[in-house]
């Protein structure tokens, strides 16, 4: 019943579509008014799709398996929460849910764009539209959620194991939010365009829409980085896998975007660049889903290898890519009246120049990601680009990437200089010779490493001074730096001082190293609501003689019969302790991986940091007064 | 003689395509050194010269094949044609079983011994290596 509602519930919300476009249009040939009846049916159409996700919510803790959806991703053993969180952990419910912000989203914009054009305002309602417009015809004819099955089956397939955890339970709608949230983006600055109203004013409104929705993208990159940590059992946060790649891409564009919409809003200057930005974010938010829903890179998020639905969001990818582009190259005018002259030590300049570092580390991702699959294609050969290729082309550019962002904030708009700023020249020394210090005695690339390290503690020492000498003044921007320095640190210590220990070994043996002796102590079994686990005691002794004991854990689930590894992580400031076992071939030996990994819980932290000078940008104006 | 404004302009665009070559290059050269190929089990036995490069191998894993002591794990790959020793110390995935699909990455000793430094992770019971597939689908 339920899941009847939803489905009726969508397709009447999507003949709203064409009321709204049908009344948009005339709205925007005749008043000047805003008509309220449009409001009224955005309200309704989002009223609609949430009870349409809301009857597939019920489904789901009914556990009904009439339908579809609930049959291949649920369970009735399977806890609340998870099955609530199996909602959108598929590809039909996660559509919806896709769907569902979409219409949230648009709703809000309008509600909050009052005291913009009238004409702004309908012209970004309609290309919102037929974004919607394509996510219900893709829901109703290729993906429904609440497709019926006969005879309907007495138990679900199962919820993959390893995406039953609460990171993943809510990694999807916070990401969402951040693809979606750079539609009203896109929407907006096409109609911005076709309107020629691309300037100070519209700057400084959708600004706010760009930091929401940065700062979901930043949440949601985080939650999914810190569920691979733990869940699959590497000890490392990022892999640069194709499917991480594709939600950095849209951040990374993102991120320019959120400096660019400064230089706008201050100086009126980068009005096409600030155009191409707002159509790449979303345009790479869509190329991701297409590129992960396709089946075109396998991994946990592939749910359906359906190649009609890697089509259809490959031709609705290029539709939009070629009305942005029609849009853009038909009416948008440079105004030549303002003067943009730029001069090189400036803020804008600096805002340039690290740009331009943003769109080459956007490139090197996006050939890493495509390259593979063109050549697969063209020469059926078949290869992967790991690691190693983003490091090196990355890691280098960090360097002058990071020294931009240290000088950038200090420098005026307009025209500045750099005159009795001896602090900065003092700083710089004393960070450099911190990390030679700390570099020295290490065998690793010591110039690489130590100008890496270097420029991170300038930027790190110089953002702190900041929240001293600053005050309130920029106090978002200082943080989010700041986090930025503190990311870089921790990755670089967490990379260069990382200990691995991966063995084999029997109940009661010990592995035994100058650093440390690890004993597997005993096996206990466990029982869970929809697994039985075992437990594993492991004792490790470290060279000063501390004692830790970890208990890692095996899980064995009921439907689908899935093992999965859980990590058992013992955090504090300085440094995590991860260890992991598994089976192999039921044999009496456990493949034992123990790792110390220093400054993790910091490079989290500083992700949140990111993310928080983002959001108290968003009330800027009412803490600096 | 050309204004400054012009000289400046000159300079600007021929320092932004430097940039821009320099950058392609870095990039395919890159690509080119850090590429790593996949092969099947037929594709090693046939090949005419060695190289110390990475490589993929994909297949299945032989059943009763795997043994493991302390310090490693030893399984053969097959594609039911041909099959090839792996010798691995690291951690395995929890989907590492005889007679399930697996990609191993590593250095080629010889025709017969691979030394494996990663096995890849699988996240699904269902889900094969596209690899893997091919390779069996050829069979």
């Amino acid at each position: 019943m339920p899941s009847l509602i939803g489905f009726y519930s969508l397709a009447l919300g999507s003949s709203l579509s064409f009321l709204i476009i049908f009344f948009s249009i005339k709205n925007f040939r005749n008043s000047k008014i805003f008509d309220s009846r449009i409001i009224f049916f955005s309200f309704l159409q989002l009223l609609l799709v949430s009870i349409s996700f809301l009857g597939l919510i019920i489904s789901f803790i009914n556990s009904d398996f009439s339908n579809e959806t609930v049959f291949n991703h649920s369970h009735t053993t399977k806890p609340l929460f998870y099955k609530i969180s199996g909602t959108w952990g598929n590809h039909e419910g996660s559509l919806l849910l896709w769907l569902l912000v979409l219409t949230l989203f648009i709703f809000l914009f309008i509600i909050k764009s009052q005291r913009q054009p009238t004409q702004y305002r309908i012209l970004t309602l309609l290309f919102q539209q037929v974004i919607i417009v394509g996510f219900f015809v893709f829901l109703l004819k290729s993906s429904s959620p609440f497709n019926y099955i006969f005879p309907i089956p007495q138990e679900g397939l199962g919820l993959n194991p390893i995406l039953q955890d609460p990171a993943l339970a809510i990694h999807p709608p916070i990401l969402y939010l951040g693809y979606v949230g750079s539609s009203i983006i896109f929407s907006s600055a096409l109609s911005a365009t076709c309107l020629n109203y691309i300037s100070k004013e519209w700057a400084s409104h959708i600004k706010q829409w760009v930091l929401i929705s940065w700062i979901f993208l930043t949440l949601g990159i985080l939650l999914g980085s810190i569920w691979a940590y733990y869940e699959l059992g590497w000890g490392g946060f990022w892999f640069w896998d194709p499917v991480e790649n594709v939600s950095l891409m849209p951040w990374l564009a993102l991120t320019t975007l959120v400096h660019c919409i400064l230089a706008l809003e201050k100086r009126s200057i980068l009005t096409s660049w600030v155009v191409v930005l707002s159509i790449s974010t979303f345009t790479l938010s869509m190329c991701g889903t297409f590129l992960v829903r396709s089946g075109i890179l396998n991994s946990v998020h592939t749910f359906a290898n359906d190649p009609e639905r890697g089509l259809f969001i490959l031709i609705f990818l290029f539709s939009l890519i070629f009305l942005s582009l029609f849009v853009f190259f038909f009416f948008h005018k440079e105004n030549r009246k303002i003067d943009s002259s730029i001069f090189l030590i400036s803020k804008e300049t600096s805002i340039i120049i690290n740009n331009w570092f943003m769109m080459y580390f956007l490139s090197v991702i996006l050939i890493g990601t495509v390259y593979p699959i063109f050549l697969e294609v063209i020469s059926s050969e078949k290869i992967s680009v790991g690691p190693p290729f983003y490091n090196k082309l990355i890691a280098p550019f960090l360097i002058p990437f990071m020294f931009v962002m240290a000088l950038g904030p200090k420098l005026k708009w307009i025209k500045s200089d750099i005159k009795n700023k001896i602090y900065l020249f003092i700083f710089f020394l004393i960070s450099l010779l911190l990390s030679i210090l700390i570099i020295k005695n290490l065998e690793i690339n010591f110039l690489l490493n130590t100008l890496l390290v270097s420029l991170a503690f300038y930027l790190f020492f110089l953002t702190l001074r900041d929240f001293f000498v600053m005050k309130y003044k920029n106090l978002s921007q200082t943080i989010a730096h700041f986090g930025f320095s503190l990311f870089i640190l921790s990755i670089l210590f967490n990379n260069i001082f990382t200990t691995e220990i991966i063995t084999n070994l029997k109940v009661g043996e010990t592995y035994t190293s100058q650093k440390f002796n690890i004993k597997f102590e005993n096996l206990n079994q466990k029982q869970g609501q929809n697994f039985k686990s075992i437990v594993g005691k492991f004792t490790i002794v470290n060279s000063k003689g501390k004692i830790e004991t970890l208990e890692p854990e095996l899980r064995i689930y009921n439907q689908p019969n899935i093992t999965t590894s859980e990590a058992d992580i013992r955090t504090n400031l300085l440094s995590d302790r991860f260890i992991t076992m598994n089976t192999v071939q039921n044999k009496d030996y456990f493949n034992i991986r123990y790792q110390i990994k220093p400054f993790m819980i910091w490079i989290w932290l500083s992700i949140l940091l990111i993310a928080t000078g983002g959001f108290l940008s968003l009330f800027k104006k009412k803490y600096e007064n | 003689m050309y204004g400054r404004k012009v000289k400046l302009r000159f300079f600007f665009i021929v320092l932004i395509l430097t940039i821009l070559a320099l950058s392609i290059y870095l990039v395919l050269k890159s690509l080119e050194e850090n590429v790593v190929y996949f092969q099947s089990p037929s594709e090693i036995k046939n090949i005419a010269e060695f190289k110390e490069t990475k490589i993929r191998i994909g297949g299945m894993v032989k059943k009763d094949s795997v043994s493991i002591n302390m310090n490693e794990i030893n399984f053969i790959i097959t594609d039911f044609k041909n099959e090839i020793n792996v010798i691995y110390s690291g951690a395995v995935p929890n989907l590492f079983e005889e007679g399930k699909g697996v990609v191993a990455e590593g250095f080629l000793k010889d025709r017969n011994f691979f030394m494996a430094s990663k096995i890849l992770a699988k996240h699904d019971e269902n889900y094969m290596p596209p690899e893997v597939k091919a390779a069996l689908e050829e069979k």
